[in-house]
Parts: C-alpha cells; structure tokens; sequence
C-alpha cells in the first residue's frame, strides 16, 4: 500500500478525534519546544565563552599584587604594591614556557582638540599585545627605544579612536594624557566585551616607563618600579596549571615567603574562571534537557496510550479491512503511520513554538542564542522516532487481532 | 468445481473442555450457485462461512477454493485469497464511517494495489449497477441501510471475486428493504456471481437455489429449493 495512501487514512483518522490528538501532542510540543529552546540557549551560552576565550586568550594568568590593610582595614587583591618589573623580568628569564608583561593601570582624561573622553590608561610593555593576543587594526607598535626613552607615544582602543576622531585618522595624531601630549602611533583591533561585560577596548596603551613618570606614577612607585597586574601567557601546548605552579613557587620565592604562610600576591588561572562558567551554562542546558526528555518521555507514553485506544475503538475496522485483504504490515504501516503522524505534526508545532521561545528568550532577557538548523531537525527526528517507538506496540497489537474476533467485535 | 470441502474439523478449546464447531464437513459448491447456509446459533454455519472466507483456517480437513488447496495457507497468503477471491457481506454493513461511498468500494482495490484513476472507475460503474450512482459522494451517515447495504455489496463486488459471502446481509434491514437486497443478490446471480449466504430465516433462504442446514457441527440437510424449483 502507498505511503500517501496511509498518510490520508491517518490524517482522517486524526481529525474524526480533533481535540483529542491535539491533546495528545501536548506532550511532544512541549518536548520538542524544551529540546530547541534548550539548544539555542546552551548554544549561545557556549558562543558566547567560547568568544571570550578567544578574546582574552584561553591560557592566561593574571597575576595581582596581595592586600594591604590600612588602619585595621584590609584592602583587597591588588591594593598593595608587592610586585615589580623584576618579578617580570624574573619570569621571562626563569620560565621558558612563560610570556610575562606588566600593566600599570590608571585612570585619565584623553583630549583631541576640542574633543576629550576619561578612559583608562595601561602602562605596558611590548610584550602586552603578544601576551593578549591583541593584534593592531593600524599604525604599529611601541619600539625598544622608546620603552627606553619613556617616549611619549600611545596605542589606542578602537572605543578610544571612535570617541575621540569619530571616523577620522587618528594616526600620528597628538593626544593629551593628562595635559601630556603623545602621538598616536597605533589603533588597537576590536576585542570586545570581557567576560564581566566591560567594554576591552576602552584604552590607552603607553610605555610603562612613561606611564610611571609622565600620568599614572607616584614617586614611591617609580623608585620601586611596582606593577599593577602581571599578565602571563602559557606558550602553545603548555597546561596552564603547570606554568600557574611555576610563577608561584618563583614568586614566593623572590618574595621570600616562608612556607606555609599565604602568598603576597594573587594569581588567577582564566582558563578555569572561563571552564567554570562554561560548566555553569552546562549545567543549565543538562536541566533543561532532563526536562525536554521526560517531556518527550511522557509525549510518547501519551502517544501509546491514545493508539491503545483508537486500536480498540476500530477493531471493527481492523477486522474489515482484514477481511478486504490487508495484510500485516498494511495493518502495521497504518497505525504506525499514524501514531509517527501525529509525534511529527506535534514535532513541528513544538518547532514552532521552540524557535519563538528563543526568540522571546533573547528579546526579553537579552542572552546571546543560536538557532541551527541542525538542532532542528535533530528535534523533529527524536520526534519521529517517538512515534515510531511508542506507536510500534499498538500498531503490532492492531496488526496480529484475528480477523473472525475483530469482525465480531462490539 | 468452485468449492470443495473435505472432512472440515474446527475445535476451539473453551474452559477446560473442546468444542467441536464443524465435526467433518464435506461439501461441494459448484460455479453459479446461489446457496444459503442455515441452522441455529451455534450450529457451526458462522464456522464453516469464516472457513470458506478464507478468515479463519479448519483444525483439519481440506478446502479447495477454484483450483486451489486454501486450507493450509496462513496469514498474508489468506489475505491475499480473501482480497482477490472473496467478498464479503455483513449484517452491519462495516463500512468506513466519514468516508465517501465511491472510497469504501474502493477499499480492497487499494490493498490489490491498483492505481487511484483506476480504482475510481471501477468503484463508480459498480456503484452504478447496484444502483447508487447519484450517491457515490455521500458518507454512510448520510445513506440508508438499504442504500448501506448497497455499498457494501459493490464492495465486494469491485475485485471481479469468485464468490459472494454474505453473513446475515438483511439482518439489520426492514423487511421491504430485505426484499430488495435479496432481489440483488438473486440478479447478481442470474449474472453468474457465486453467492453463499448464511441465515437463520427462512424467509431469506427461499431466495436461494440451494440451502445447506447445519445443526452440531455437520450438515444435515442439503437440497434444492423446492419453493423456487415450482
């Protein structure tokens, strides 16, 4: 017997019971709604960690001077001062599978004519944009001279280009640092936001030496040559818990800390903040799949229970149709048709309703989604094989009734 | 020879003891008879009627169905027999409900395989000669019993079988109307149809050439119509 043939048989056979297979489903809509929603969700949670990663660098170590306390208060990670260029220059030279570059942070006012925007200003080295895997949209980067010279030049971000030219040039512009002129002598590519939602490219980059004398130093500092933060970058292939070790001991170490007693310092393993995130939104979308799947679970069940019944009900048909020469698998095939009939149009709806969940989702709430046609159809597949599962049983049932019994039935 | 049964045994078991419903029948029905099949409930006709519709297979025995041996068959080769060979009537009509009578004709073509314009042609001139054809888009609902019946019959008709079965086919009619079906199955048997028709009136039998009575699972009577024979 055709396939359109037994289409149009289950269709009829459906619509005799409207509300009643709209009710049954339910349970398929909501499943395959959950398992699309689900996805586009965790899906976009995962784009969104996976940017960031690639955005701050997957195999950084952020390192932070201790706490100070000041009058009984203590001041939290990186209001101290415990660490120097020298532990800088101590890393690079002790670790060979280390990148380290400081960063000496302030904030400051930057002018351009009459234009001005408050942003904050990086004291850094060379080594900064390899070790944040910062490329340059223009211009270049700073020279070993100029670190020297304490030259008065500056990378910008490109939120600090757009605010201060708009869409002009801002190359070999001068710029005001705190009423210190420097010269523009490259624009940093678009990083975007970082993992707490601040906007990276809201900076300037100037030589630290400059950075210390010229806007952010202090004289205490300068004479210490204290850092504010130490970026480290784990070279390719190197697990970043062993390079985190290595800093550490090397560190505690230079700082002469007794064993046992707490480090000066903080260090901060980013792979993991971002691993632990990632877990976070794992654990959201495994809930919201436990939900889908009983759903999906209790659909099907429903699915079963309805084709019991309808197998019951037209028992009669059955044997006519018995006695009219179908055979088993005609039997089989029509029952089974419409059970996958009625799991596949519960399927498209629940697609229906999934993708505009997710679209609410992302309008109301504001999370990053991604709706691939691949989940889809891997929904309205599970779907399929819903009705094939749970219609496979009352179909057989229907397909083995004794003709004579069936015919006679009441 | 159309139909030859030999020494056809069906026992089912029923609670703890057997019971014979057809205790060795030998019966022969030749092409172009018109027979019907008598006897009390429980007689075993409805028994032998399942066995020679190819529903329901004889315990022992053997039946030949045209010039082949049906008794040994089982499962798709019996639907394959009961779709080409066979139609069938029954007291309640069984027709599809909310289907249009063209399609219930239809039905055992589509199981033949036959292609939809094909299937519709064929339905609509047997509707036509059972005498339904301003009605062949009506659904069930919509018809009378008679009418009902009507559709049926073309059912049973539309694969050009060997036989007719009917089960009670007036059982669930009006006299009048009982008459009328009655008289279709005498004309389609003047056209040559076989038909084999099972009843417990009397009034029905007469219609038939032939009438076979049963009582405890054997045939106990088999003769002419003298009624229609004068």
């Amino acid at each position: 017997m055709k396939f359109m043939a037994l289409l149009r048989i289950a269709l009829r056979a459906l619509a005799v019971n409207k509300l009643r297979s709209a009710l049954t489903m339910l349970g398929i809509v909501i499943g395959v709604g959950a398992v699309i929603v689900m996805i586009a969700v965790g899906a976009g949670a995962q784009a969104r960690v996976e940017e960031q990663i690639r955005a701050l660098g997957s195999n950084l170590l952020l390192v932070m001077p201790g706490s100070t306390t000041a009058g009984g208060v203590r001041m939290g990670f990186g209001s101290g001062s415990t660490l120097t260029e020298d532990d800088v220059v101590a890393i690079n030279r002790e670790i060979p599978e280390a990148l380290a570059a400081p960063a000496l942070r302030g904030a400051a006012q930057v002018i351009w004519g009459n234009a001005n925007w408050s942003t904050q200003v990086f004291g850094v080295t060379p080594e900064y944009l390899d070790v944040r895997q910062w490329p340059l949209a223009a211009g270049r980067a700073f020279e070993p001279a100029e670190m020297a010279a304490a030259a008065k030049v500056a990378l910008i971000g490109a939120t600090v280009a757009k605010q201060l030219f708009g869409s002009g040039d801002p190359l070999d512009q001068s710029i005001r640092i705190k009423r210190v002129p420097f010269t523009v002598i490259g624009v940093l590519d678009v990083k975007g936001q970082s993992l707490m939602g601040t906007d990276q490219d809201d900076l300037v980059l100037v030589p630290i030496k400059t950075a210390r004398s010229r806007v952010l130093g202090t004289a205490s500092a300068a004479r210490n040559r204290t850092v504010g933060t130490i970026w480290v970058k784990a070279a390719d292939g190197i697990d970043t818990k062993v390079v985190e070790e290595h800093v550490r001991s090397l560190l505690r170490q230079r700082h002469r800390i007794q064993v046992g007693a707490d480090d000066d310092f903080s260090l901060r393993n980013l792979a993991e903040v971002m691993a632990a995130q990632e877990a976070s939104s794992r654990v959201l979308a495994l809930l919201l799949a436990a939900v889908a799947s009983v759903s999906l679970l209790v659909g099907g069940i429903g699915i079963m229970n309805i084709m019991l019944v309808s197998v019951t009900e037209r028992t009669r048909e059955i044997g006519l149709r018995m006695a009219v020469g179908a055979r088993t698998r005609d039997i089989l095939g029509q029952f089974l048709v419409e059970a996958v009939t009625l799991s596949l149009i519960g399927g498209l709806i629940g697609v229906t309703l999934g993708i505009g969940g997710t679209l609410m989702i992302a309008e109301l709430a504001g999370w990053r989604v991604v709706l691939s046609p691949e989940a889809v159809a891997l929904a309205v597949a599970f779907a399929f094989v819903i009705g094939v599962f749970f219609g496979f049983y009352p179909a057989r049932k229907a397909a083995r009734l004794n003709p004579v019994e069936a015919l006679r039935f009441e | 020879m159309l139909i030859r049964t030999r020494n056809l045994v069906k026992t089912y078991r029923m609670g703890g003891g057997e019971v014979r419903a057809l205790d060795g029948v030998s019966v022969d029905i030749d092409k172009g008879e018109f027979v019907a099949v008598m006897g009390p409930s429980g007689s075993g006709k409805s028994t032998f009627m399942n066995v020679l519709g190819c529903l329901d297979r004889p315990t022992s025995g053997e039946y030949v169905l045209g010039d082949r041996k049906v008794s040994t068959l089982a499962g798709d080769e019996l639907a394959a027999v009961r779709n080409r060979n066979i139609g069938f009537v029954f007291q309640q009509f069984n027709l599809l409900a909310r289907t249009p009578a063209v399609e219930n004709v239809e039905l055992p073509l589509v199981y033949a395989g036959v292609a939809k314009a094909q299937r519709v042609e064929r339905s609509m001139k047997i509707l036509q000669r059972v005498g339904l054809g301003d009605r062949t888009d009506h659904h069930p609902a919509q018809l009378s019993g008679g009418q009902q019946q009507r559709v049926a019959i073309a059912r049973a008709l539309v694969t050009e079988p060997l036989l007719i079965l009917a089960d009670e086919p007036t059982g669930a009619l009006d006299s009048r109307t009982s008459l009328e079906i009655m008289a279709l199955f005498q004309e389609l048997n003047r056209q040559g149809m076989t038909v084999v028709l099972v009843t417990h009136e009397a009034d029905v039998a007469r219609f038939a050439r032939r009438i076979i009575a049963f009582r405890d699972g054997r045939v106990v009577q088999d003769e002419h119509n003298e009624a229609l024979a004068a």
